[in-house]
């Protein structure tokens, strides 16, 4: 297999655009991957993720704009791209009407592996799958979680140096997210660049980099720890009490914070950096003669980071999207 | 090219293909219903036409000429009209397609050497049928005035006389005359088309719909592999089929094949290649399963079936119609097809038709393999 080692970047695009008619899906995109990082690309639906995967697996030709994929160009050299790469889709796209080992060996013809490897990296698949036992059900009868793993062992069977990943988590039990968060460190371990798509933000705390997209747009780029401190705008406190839904009401009504919600059996207030609540919560809440148990500011979450950029942006463009 | 990858692509789809009962079926039953319909079903042939006689005249003359009609196997007595309105009756309600009405003067018209007339009336509703059963009309009552005319110059003493012309006929290549031994024939053009159409419309188009293309597409495959591998399944149970219809064709309804099987097989998968790639290329176009099948079967079958001279023959179509049919790769293929079967010529006359399908195959090859991106735009 072909592969330009001497790059120091898996993943580097510039400005990518992509446009659907007068909808633009990616808008000027730049960023860049390093060899063997798990990095993240979060945002909600219909925010580009999915359209920027594809641009770079070359499957979709990009409207403008730069990229490379282990050192290949993305426009010219597509198909060197593809021999490089594992591509799981969104979409279940292993052929339902085949048994389980029927889809690994047409991907193993499909990636002409050699005879002598073919048949144990079949076995390796189905045993990091979990499917040694069911190697000869129809794969149409598999749960959600074992089509995910499978779907990865295809994709992985030509041990590709570059995996990308669009949303491969969507719709399956948490037990079997954990398991397959599992399988990409275990492959992140072996110098394997992981290209992800997520919107559980959960996943996104275990990437090791982050990139938040909004309407084609990257918002925030960094380390999960960065994007919690530096891109942060507001500081969140975190409020305990065992009146939780009248101190809701009472925050609220009080207009002074730019968000209250609850999280959990607690309440978070986001409220503007450097302003100290500490005393003035329990003073809104002593109005209504609700004792706060624990009051205190907390680091955000990824949640409450993506939110109030998100929130930030739209309003920006008018507010009103 | 690489063989591994149109192995593990051609193999694929043999699985599915036999995992789908449907198309499985599909396969099967099209080449048989399609033979059993039309070769027990449609015939051409017109004999034992319902015939209703009024004899007014009742006669020994008279009956012998209705004899005349009887004997003949194209026409079988229905009824004897007691009254002309019964005779009308029966032609209205279809009961009969030919009424025969002998006046009641017609033997005495005879002896006195006057013109002695009958009358023929027909169900004209079916044009076809009409025109030919009249030609039989014509003929018998013809062969029947022959018959009398003759009779009489021998009792007048003129000798022995026969007529100055008599057609010696000898019918070329269907000496019978019968309608299967050129459908059947036609009719594997049909089934060729018809199963090119339906096998092939669901392959490429389907593995968009369910999003299976996406992943093909991400690996290095190369168009060649995944075209020809894909047309290699369907190409074999073309090749059954096929087989399958030339096996009924001789043993159910013993239809000769009088030329090289070899070449009847071989310039059929040249049509079959071409009708399964022009499948394959409404496949890729239309992404659409449930498009692809209706277009499919309206650019092959319909013209396969209307415009080459499978039943309707070209020369009777107007002009323009007859020049559409020049790029109907059918009709070359219903020419080879009838060239071999009922005449037993090779390519020393068909030779221009089989080039005309290579070049049909190849086009469609080349233009499914070209047309095919791996790129979801």
């Amino acid at each position: 297999m072909e592969e330009r080692t001497n790059q120091g970047w898996a993943v580097e695009i510039e400005q990518l655009v992509k446009k659907f008619g007068s909808f633009t899906a990616v808008d000027h995109i730049s960023l860049k991957v390093k060899r063997g990082e798990i990095f993240g690309f979060l945002g909600p639906n219909g925010a580009g993720k999915s359209t920027t995967i594809r641009m770079l697996c070359g499957i979709l030709t990009p409207t403008s704009g730069n990229g490379k994929v282990g050192g290949f160009d993305i426009y010219r050299e597509s198909e060197k791209i593809k021999q490089n790469i594992g591509y799981m889709s969104q979409k279940f796209s292993l052929y339902e009407d085949l048994r389980v080992e029927e889809n690994l060996d047409f991907y193993s013809g499909i990636y002409r592996l050699s005879k002598e490897i073919k048949g144990s990296r079949k076995e390796w698949a189905l045993q990091m799958a979990g499917l040694k036992d069911r190697r000869s059900s129809l794969t149409s009868t598999l749960a959600g979680g074992w089509k995910q793993r499978l779907a990865l062992g295809c994709a992985i069977l030509h041990e590709p140096s570059i995996l990308f990943l669009d949303e491969p988590t969507s719709g399956v039990d948490p037990l079997s997210r954990r398991r397959f968060w599992d399988l990409i460190y275990e492959m992140a371990g072996k110098g394997v660049t992981v290209f992800v798509t997520t919107h559980y933000m959960d996943e996104a705390e275990y990437c090791d980099r982050l990139a938040l997209i909004n309407q084609g747009r990257i918002v925030a780029l960094g380390t999960p720890a960065e994007l919690k401190t530096r891109y942060m705008p507001e500081a969140v406190w975190e409020l305990e009490t065992d009146h939780l839904i009248d101190s809701l009401q009472a925050l609220k009504e009080s207009q002074r914070f730019s968000e209250v919600a609850v999280f959990g059996n607690a309440l978070h207030v986001v409220a503007k950096k450097g302003e100290d609540l500490s005393s003035f919560i329990p003073s809104i809440l002593a109005g209504e003669g609700i004792p706060p148990k624990r009051l205190e500011q907390i680091e955000p979450s990824l949640e409450d980071v993506f939110v109030s950029l998100i929130e930030a942006e739209d309003q920006e463009n008018g507010g009103n999207k | 090219m690489k063989l591994v990858r149109l192995k593990a692509i051609a193999w694929k789809e043999f699985i599915q293909i036999g995992r789908d009962p449907r198309s499985l079926l599909l396969a099967i039953s099209i080449p048989v219903f399609l033979l059993l319909l039309f070769g027990y079903a449609l015939t051409l042939d017109v004999d034992r036409i319902p015939t209703v006689i009024y004899d007014l005249d009742r006669t020994p003359r008279s009956r012998d000429l209705a004899d005349h009609f009887l004997r003949s196997k194209y026409f079988q007595l229905q009824s004897i009209a007691p009254n002309y309105s019964h005779l009308q009756e029966m032609l209205d309600r279809g009961q009969a397609l030919m009424g025969l009405v002998i006046p009641s003067n017609f033997s005495r018209d005879l002896e006195l050497n006057r013109d002695a007339t009958i009358q023929v009336l027909m169900d004209g509703t079916d044009a076809n049928t009409a025109t030919i059963a009249l030609g039989y009309a014509s003929a018998i009552t013809l062969l029947y005035s022959q018959e009398l005319l003759l009779q009489k110059m021998n009792r007048l003493g003129a000798g022995k006389i026969s007529p100055p012309i008599e057609p010696r006929i000898r019918i070329w290549f269907n000496p019978d005359l019968e309608s299967k031994n050129f459908i059947v024939p036609g009719l594997i053009a049909v089934i060729m088309a018809i199963l090119a159409a339906i096998l092939t419309s669901g392959t490429i188009s389907g593995e968009w719909e369910r999003g299976t293309m996406e992943q093909l597409i991400s690996t290095p495959i190369r168009n060649e592999e995944l075209i020809l591998g894909k047309l290699i399944p369907y190409f074999a149970i073309g090749m059954l089929d096929l087989s399958l219809s030339v096996a009924m064709g001789k043993f159910l309804f013993g239809v000769p094949l009088r030329g090289n099987g070899l070449l009847l097989f071989s310039l059929a998968s040249l049509f079959l290649l071409g009708a399964i790639c022009q499948g394959v290329v409404v496949s890729i176009v239309t992404k659409n399963q449930l498009l692809s099948s209706q277009i499919s079967i309206i650019l092959s079958y319909l013209p396969t079936f209307m415009l080459s001279g499978f039943i309707y023959p070209i020369a009777n179509m107007p002009k323009l119609i007859q020049f559409i049919t020049y790029v109907v790769p059918g009709r070359y293929f219903v020419a080879i097809l009838k060239g071999i079967y009922s005449k037993g010529i090779g390519l020393e006359i068909l030779w221009i038709e089989a080039l005309l399908l290579a070049i049909y195959a190849s086009a469609m090859t080349f233009w499914a393999y070209h047309r095919f991106k791996k790129r979801i735009d």
